[in-house]
């Protein structure tokens, strides 16, 4: 009886969305004939989609080189914070927390400009010098200047995860570590790590999901590269290409769905895998 | 291409009373009649209608028409430049909620809206009896299989606008042919490194107008069926020029609408452009810095002495099918696109798309200040008659729009040649349209 409610709120708040867009998923709708059902037609062609393989890959590829370089730099500067061996710790703290605070979208607004080659920062850096700088934002080099802003955006975060579970390390186990003249490099390895492993595991699961979402950065940078970033650049902004100048709805639901899934399945794979380390 | 200016027409008002003249004339006898008595029983009862637009000038014209009419209301909405507002109509039409009455539509979107009977057609209302108010490309473009989808509110005829103290500076000649047009760019560049004879990345809008231009006709339509083409003789040409101005870098890889465009052609660093007529008023406002830099050339041609130009963008006021208060929004189309309305707007700068306007002497006859005293009207004028005919915009032009970066554009930032990305464009052009239920051959 007193679940009635939260069953209620929960099912049209998370089971509705999933539902309508399975729904949307098994039919067709076309400018010419309308609607029809197709049943897995438009699961069969997503995964036969070279637009869609592509763009999976690309976030693959983000996945595997800028989150463990986004958590390493997060996990250094947790662990130099925590030493207390830092003058000004909570200046840093909050300077290195504060991207975070800014909206993504006026993050990568503000790394665009600075990447324009002809006014922007990389363009002042070249006048100056009378160099000439690779433009980051190329087909080649654009998902690195992506990487950059998210790894920019997301440090501060990921410390701030683990430098609160450093904070919980209870003081007896170092002052144990001392009186056996453990090293600090053996404390960290041996006492700091294996403590916070649990939010190492949330953080990278976090991480997975958001590498995987990547939609508002190549999105605002696509009006100053549109030809580097594709409409299909990533699996998110195909769904969204697909919906909003296709009107392929069902198409795009399908798309979403499936990425869903990939995205649950990887993220349960590390859960287990983390756990299992911990046991 | 997304045109983020305001492009205007009028109609003119002889026109306007022409037209409710032939409506009055023929009431009761014919269907045309009885609907537009409809819009002036409307006009008198009153009421509300909702206007989704970004033209700027529009607001003035509204105004004007409240004052008029004291009983109706017009609330003018901006929900998005271009295909932003398209994505919004599109999205209102299919939850069937929340449509307006009257939408401002590009003519290159106009065949997508049509094709799916989105849009109320105006014949009724005695639309089809306006066909020698307008210039033939509007028109052309307004109307399809016997119906009239829309009135048009501006048009966009080519022409060459140039930065005449840059070319003065290096001794650069006006070109009047493509040929001419890639030697002074090259000439341009050399002289300074920094300057460009003109910026381009990738824009659809601008491809098609030059293929246009070039006698190519890559789109057939005929109903649902569908031929896309970019292989024909005029295409070719086109390619072949532009290829040199990509493989020579002598386009400065600056998108159009960024700050950085308004930025070059302040500081002559972007030193042309080759566009719609709506041009001549965005420089006006939006790039103030260089008044008395700027004039206005013919278009460059493909072979000398011949007199085709092409549209280049082009707006249209158009009443969706499921607007409840048609009636209402026929009385201020018609006042916007034909009647006091169109003087208002072209007061404030747009470029107008009716006969009577363009050949209206004070009109083409008018000094603009900003370009140095030129009477600049008379160029563009003379474009708009100029206009090729027979181009056809695809019924999923807006789709196609979007992919042209990932396809063509390759051409801007890769080896690939801008015949390899036309080609991939077809191709997945051809593949949407299938999809979508169309009949469409390569």
């Amino acid at each position: 009886m007193f679940i009635g409610p939260f069953m209620l709120v929960f099912a049209l708040v998370f089971l509705a969305p999933i539902a309508y867009s399975l729904y949307l998923s098994v039919f067709r709708t076309q400018m010419v004939g309308g609607t029809t059902f197709v049943g897995l037609d438009n699961y069969a062609r997503a995964l036969q989609d070279p637009q869609f393989w592509e763009g999976l890959s690309r976030v693959s590829l983000f996945l595997v080189v800028q989150v463990p370089i986004m958590l390493g730099i997060a996990l250094l500067v947790a662990l130099a914070i925590d030493s207390g061996r830092l003058y000004g710790k909570s200046f840093f703290r909050i300077s290195i927390f504060m991207p975070y605070a800014v909206p993504a979208v006026v993050a990568s607004l503000m790394w665009g400009f600075m990447y324009g080659t002809r006014f922007g920062l990389v363009g002042n850096i070249n006048d100056t010098f009378g160099i000439t700088l690779p433009n980051p934002l190329s087909p080649d080099l654009v998902l690195a200047s992506i990487a950059n802003i998210v790894t920019w955006e997301f440090v501060g975060y990921n410390m701030l995860i683990f430098y609160a579970a450093l904070r919980v390390v209870p003081h007896s186990l170092y002052e144990a570590a001392e009186i056996d003249g453990a090293s600090q490099w053996q404390v960290v390895r041996s006492i700091k790590i294996p403590a916070i492993r649990g939010a190492l595991v949330i953080a990278t699961i976090f991480s997975i999901i958001g590498s995987f979402q990547l939609f508002n950065e190549p999105s605002i940078l696509q009006s100053l590269a549109p030809n580097a970033i594709t409409t299909s650049f990533t699996p998110n902004l195909y769904a969204y290409s697909l919906s909003f100048s296709g009107q392929q709805y069902n198409y795009s639901a399908t798309v979403a769905i499936i990425m869903g899934l990939i995205t649950m399945v990887i993220a349960y794979v590390v859960q287990l895998r983390g756990m299992r380390k911990e046991a | 291409m997304t045109v983020r200016s305001r492009r205007v027409l009028r109609g003119t008002a002889v026109a306007g009373v022409l037209a409710l003249g032939l409506a009055a004339c023929s009431s009761g006898e014919t269907g045309s009649g009885e609907a537009a008595q409809d819009a002036e029983a409307a006009l008198e009862e009153g009421g509300e209608i909702t206007v989704w637009a970004w033209d700027p000038t529009l607001e003035s014209v509204a105004a004007d028409f409240e004052a008029e009419n004291p009983n109706i209301t017009v609330n003018l909405e901006n929900v998005g430049t271009g295909n932003d507002q398209y994505t919004a109509l599109q999205n209102a039409i299919a939850a069937g909620d929340g449509v307006p009455d009257v939408a401002q539509i590009e003519f290159y979107a106009l065949p997508q809206f049509a094709i799916s009977e989105a849009l109320a057609d105006l014949t009724p209302y005695g639309a089809d009896q306006l066909e020698g108010t307008f210039t033939p490309g509007p028109w052309g473009a307004v109307q399809q299989e016997g119906a009239v989808n829309a009135l048009p509110t501006d048009s966009g005829p080519m022409a060459l606008f140039y930065n005449a103290r840059v070319f003065d500076e290096h001794g650069i000649e006006v070109p009047t042919t493509w040929d001419e047009y890639v030697e002074a760019a090259r000439q341009l560049h050399e002289a300074d490194p920094d300057a460009y004879l003109t910026n381009d990345v990738g824009d659809a809008g601008f491809t098609t107008s030059l293929i246009w231009q070039a006698g190519g006709r890559p789109y057939q339509v005929d109903g649902t069926d569908v031929t896309v083409d970019f292989t024909d003789a005029g295409t070719q040409q086109f390619t072949s020029t532009w290829q040199t101005m990509l493989d020579e870098e002598l386009v400065a890889p600056v998108g159009s609408w960024s700050d950085e465009w308004y930025q070059g052609l302040s500081d002559g660093s972007i030193a042309s452009l080759v566009i719609g007529a709506w041009m001549r008023g965005n420089l006006e406002s939006s790039v103030p810095g260089a008044s008395g830099d700027w004039a206005v050339a013919p278009m460059p041609r493909w072979e000398s002495g011949q007199d085709v130009t092409a549209e280049n963008g082009g707006s249209s006021l158009a009443i969706p099918a499921a607007s409840e208060n048609a009636d209402l929004a026929w009385a201020f189309l018609e006042y916007a696109t034909v009647g006091d309305g169109v003087a208002t707007r072209v007061a404030e700068g747009a470029f107008p798309a009716t006969v009577a306007e363009l050949e209206d002497p004070a009109f083409r006859e008018q000094e603009f200040e900003y370009f140095g005293g030129q009477a600049v009207n008379e160029v563009l004028a003379e474009s708009a008659a100029q206009v090729g005919e027979g181009w056809q915009y695809l019924p999923f032009q807006v789709y196609a729009n979007s992919i042209f970066n990932d396809t063509v554009g390759q051409a801007y930032v890769s080896g690939t040649t801008l015949t390899e990305g036309l080609a991939t464009w077809q191709e997945q052009s051809v593949a949407y349209g299938n999809d979508q239920g169309f009949t469409v051959d390569q």
